[in-house]
């Protein structure tokens, strides 16, 4: 039986924390994507000009919103789930209390991709400080970024429900995420890599949500990207199974 | 409205990891309002039984009920009416002692109208209300103890279940725990107390059950233990390692109990010694009550293996 009062209840706790650092977080937020502008969109656009008919800065404005969904889900979902559980023994304290795994898993995935909703939009302001023409398909980038957020999330912390310490978490930033990231369409367009690598992007959910977020913010999504949404939506559904069953596992016993 | 049946039934629990038998075979009732210590050294069972309760670990033979619900099938149920207070600190030490009680009233589910209430009385409880907006890390230990405890009572719980309450608390601290433990008692509210402080349970559990390799090998109230295992009497007897294993021989085939008490040996029941025994041995340097102890040691086994 799934209950939204303990998600509720999870959210509420976050809620509490969040009073505590938002401040950091949001300063990260808007700091990083004005690091990349700067470093990618003035040092590679002055080489490139205009990609595929884009401004190369209005292109990397738009990729990073991925990135920065992805590390706020992903990492995350790794080190807030793995340090919560094992070193501040935080879940065993909600589990005494009615709350169960799956509405726990829920509950902690929902509020990073909420938060990935949120911050996944301070490229775009910044980029529209760069000179990114504002559009009406801008507000789709929130629920974007919301169901991108939760998958990686979730990924986030069926990894670190299998990880024997914290520090075999390094393998999984290096050896998934960074691949993950690089080859999105993030910062180039992924059909200048020879065609197997291509073909690999393509199972990339990041490559989709790219794909989605351009669309959106240059104003030409079609119904075809539909199927963007749903390899999305796909993956947060597998991950969630994921994790569930992995937490279950470290959690009750 | 009182549940028919006791608040806690565990009938033939068997737990096992791998190849070691936690809880194995354990039968135990807990009946409304009193409340139970549950005595036994480390790694008798007695933390896997409190995670028996919560449903975080799964029996795998046995029936366990709490408050009338089988668990773990309506567990969340039960859960929502009993308050769990771990052994390992696990308060959210940046968020304040209030905020600490606000998220677990949301976890326990108190209506919306009752919460600002709930919260106040658990921080009266505490006695921590002019701390209330301290964060947790900055809270003395026995402070966070009292939170702690406070935390697992926001709701009001028909039961609770308190994981060696006062270990590694300073004895000022601990008599603090102990008023507060106490007063729960007195409000009717069950308590499960797990604790190897034998003068925790001494002063206050109404009943005892003493837990060895996974079972209850003892119940009863602290007097009523102490009269069937170790007697009125105590004598202590001291000397060299050849003379107390005499005596000790002495005694055991007199079927006298018997126990080691650190450099001295000690005879229970020895109200009940006969003419012919006292004539054996010789004259007690010490002579004291049996209490709680005797009977742990006697149960629970010597050797601290």
């Amino acid at each position: 039986m799934f209950e939204w009062a303990p998600v509720r209840a999870v959210w509420r706790r976050e809620l509490a924390l969040y009073r505590r650092y938002w401040a950091s977080t949001s300063f990260a937020a808007l700091v990083e994507p004005t690091l990349y502008l700067l470093a990618f969109g003035y040092g590679f656009g002055s080489v490139i000009g205009t990609l595929y008919g884009y401004e190369y800065r209005d292109f990397v404005s738009t990729g990073v919103v991925a990135t920065a969904v992805l590390f706020i889900g992903a990492f995350g979902g790794m080190f807030n789930t793995f340090i919560r559980r094992t070193f501040q023994h935080t879940y065993d304290a909600m589990l005494a209390a009615p709350v169960d795994v799956h509405e726990l898993v829920t509950a902690e995935a929902s509020w990073l991709a909420a938060k990935a909703g949120l911050y996944g939009c301070a490229p775009l302001l910044v980029g529209m400080a760069f000179g990114l023409d504002p559009s009406w398909g801008m507000l789709l980038v929130p629920a974007i970024a919301f169901l991108t957020g939760l998958g990686f999330a979730l990924f986030g912390m069926w990894v670190s429900a299998i990880v024997p310490s914290i520090n075999s978490l390094d393998y999984v930033i290096t050896g998934v995420l960074t691949p993950l990231f690089l080859v999105a369409g993030t910062f180039f367009p992924i059909d200048q890599l020879p065609s197997w690598a291509a073909t690999a992007a393509r199972f990339n959910p990041l490559w989709h949500t790219v794909e989605l977020i351009r669309a959106a913010v240059f104003a030409r999504l079609t119904p075809g990207d539909l199927a963007h949404v749903g390899v999305l939506a796909l993956f947060a559904a597998a991950m969630w199974s994921l994790a569930v069953w992995k937490l279950r596992a470290r959690l009750i016993d | 409205m009182p549940a028919p049946g006791p608040a806690i039934s565990i009938r033939g629990a068997v737990k096992r990891y791998g190849g070691i038998t936690a809880v194995a075979g354990l039968d135990l009732d807990v009946p409304e309002g009193i409340c139970l210590g549950l005595l036994g050294r480390n790694g008798a069972g007695k933390s896997t039984t409190m995670r028996l309760l919560t449903a975080q670990s799964r029996a795998d033979e046995g029936e366990i009920e709490v408050l009338g619900l089988p668990v773990p099938r309506r567990s969340k149920r039960a859960r929502a009416m009993m308050g769990v207070v771990p052994q390992q600190d696990n308060l959210d030490e940046e968020l304040s002692a209030r905020q600490n009680l606000e998220v677990f009233a949301h976890i326990y589910r108190v209506p919306r109208a009752g919460r600002r209430a709930a919260v106040a009385r658990a921080l009266a409880l505490a006695q921590l209300t002019d701390r209330a907006d301290t964060p947790a890390v900055k809270l003395s230990g026995g402070m966070r103890r009292r939170l702690l405890i406070a935390r697992g009572l926001v709701h009001s719980p028909r039961l609770v279940l308190l994981d060696e309450p006062t270990v590694g608390l300073d004895p000022q601290v601990r008599q603090e725990l102990w008023s507060l433990i106490a007063r729960l008692r007195d409000e009717g509210v069950t308590t499960l107390m797990s604790t190897h402080y034998i003068e925790e349970a001494e002063r206050l559990a109404d009943d005892c059950a003493l837990m060895a390799r996974g079972r209850v090998v003892a119940r009863g109230s602290p007097e009523k233990l102490i009269a069937e295992h170790a007697g009125a009497e105590v004598h202590e007897h001291y000397g060299t390692a050849d003379r107390l294993a005499e005596i000790e021989r002495i005694a055991r085939e007199a079927g006298v109990p018997t126990r080691r008490t650190g450099p001295s040996i000690s005879l229970l029941k020895a109200e009940q010694f006969d003419d012919a025994l006292r004539a054996r041995l010789p004259v007690p340097p010490i002579r004291r009550p049996a209490n709680l102890e005797d009977v742990f040691v006697l149960l629970t086994g010597e050797s601290a293996d």
